[in-house]
């Protein structure tokens, strides 16, 4: 299931209402506001997304891990808005029988989520706002899983 | 044709969407890209270095040889930072 939502999540509640007959595990993720360092901390954070897009890329990356993991059930969140350090951002959970399906199956999510779907984070220091720039790194988390594949 | 636009394109380019007739002669994106460089000053620093731009042909991600129709909905925006 996919939710795209402004509003916050409760992760306990959200993890209580995963369905299906024969879950033995649960893994989840679940990304927060970094507040930063030194002179720099940042005060926020505003997220943008391109609403029709989120919704068709989140449900594309949800379907290609049912084909690769055996799921009982899988949960993805996704907030925008303007968003305070410690706040949550986002949430992955995967159920499924066995805990590597579940584990493999939530890195594969959020990994692949991050280069996906189409959400831009702007941030707002004391020096100023300033948009966030994709990292390298995060396209090699991806180009891994290609691999495996 | 629907145009939108993300982040600081938005940003540099001024507006968040809009409606333009894509012209007779602008048959795949890059064509478009050509086109609305020639837009005004917003337009061309927006689209200045392509390597830091990409592109959703009907909510799909698209490079610039990709075809295009006047119903298509074409959103420009930088590489995306979610999660």
């Amino acid at each position: 299931m996919i939710r795209v939502q402004a509003e916050d999540f409760d992760v306990g509640a959200e993890m209580a209402a995963m369905g299906g007959n024969d879950v033995g595990a649960l893994a989840s993720f679940v990304g927060l506001v970094r507040g930063g360092a030194g002179d720099d901390k940042i005060g926020a954070m505003t997220l943008e997304h391109y609403p029709g897009m989120t919704q068709k890329k989140l449900a594309e990356i949800e379907a290609e891990a049912r084909t690769r993991w055996p799921l009982e059930d899988c949960l993805i969140i996704h907030r925008y808005g303007r968003l305070e350090p410690g706040e949550r951002i986002v949430m992955v959970i995967t159920a499924s029988s066995h805990r590597q399906a579940a584990l493999e199956a939530c890195a594969f999510l959020i990994d692949w989520l991050k280069t996906s779907a189409p959400f831009w984070k702007l941030e707002e220091r004391a020096s100023g706002k300033e948009w966030v720039e994709a990292r390298a790194a995060d396209d090699q988390a991806v180009e891994k899983w290609a691999a495996k594949k | 044709m629907k145009l939108l636009y993300f982040a600081w394109i938005k940003q540099k380019i001024g507006i968040a969407e809009e409606d333009i007739t894509l012209p007779d002669d602008v048959a795949t994106l890059g064509a478009l890209v050509t086109w609305l460089k020639s837009c005004g000053p917003g337009y061309e620093e927006a689209l200045a270095d392509l390597a830091v731009v990409r592109f959703a042909v009907n909510q799909d991600f698209a490079g610039l040889d990709y075809p295009l129709t006047d119903g298509d909905e074409v959103a420009v925006f930088p590489p995306v930072t979610g999660g």
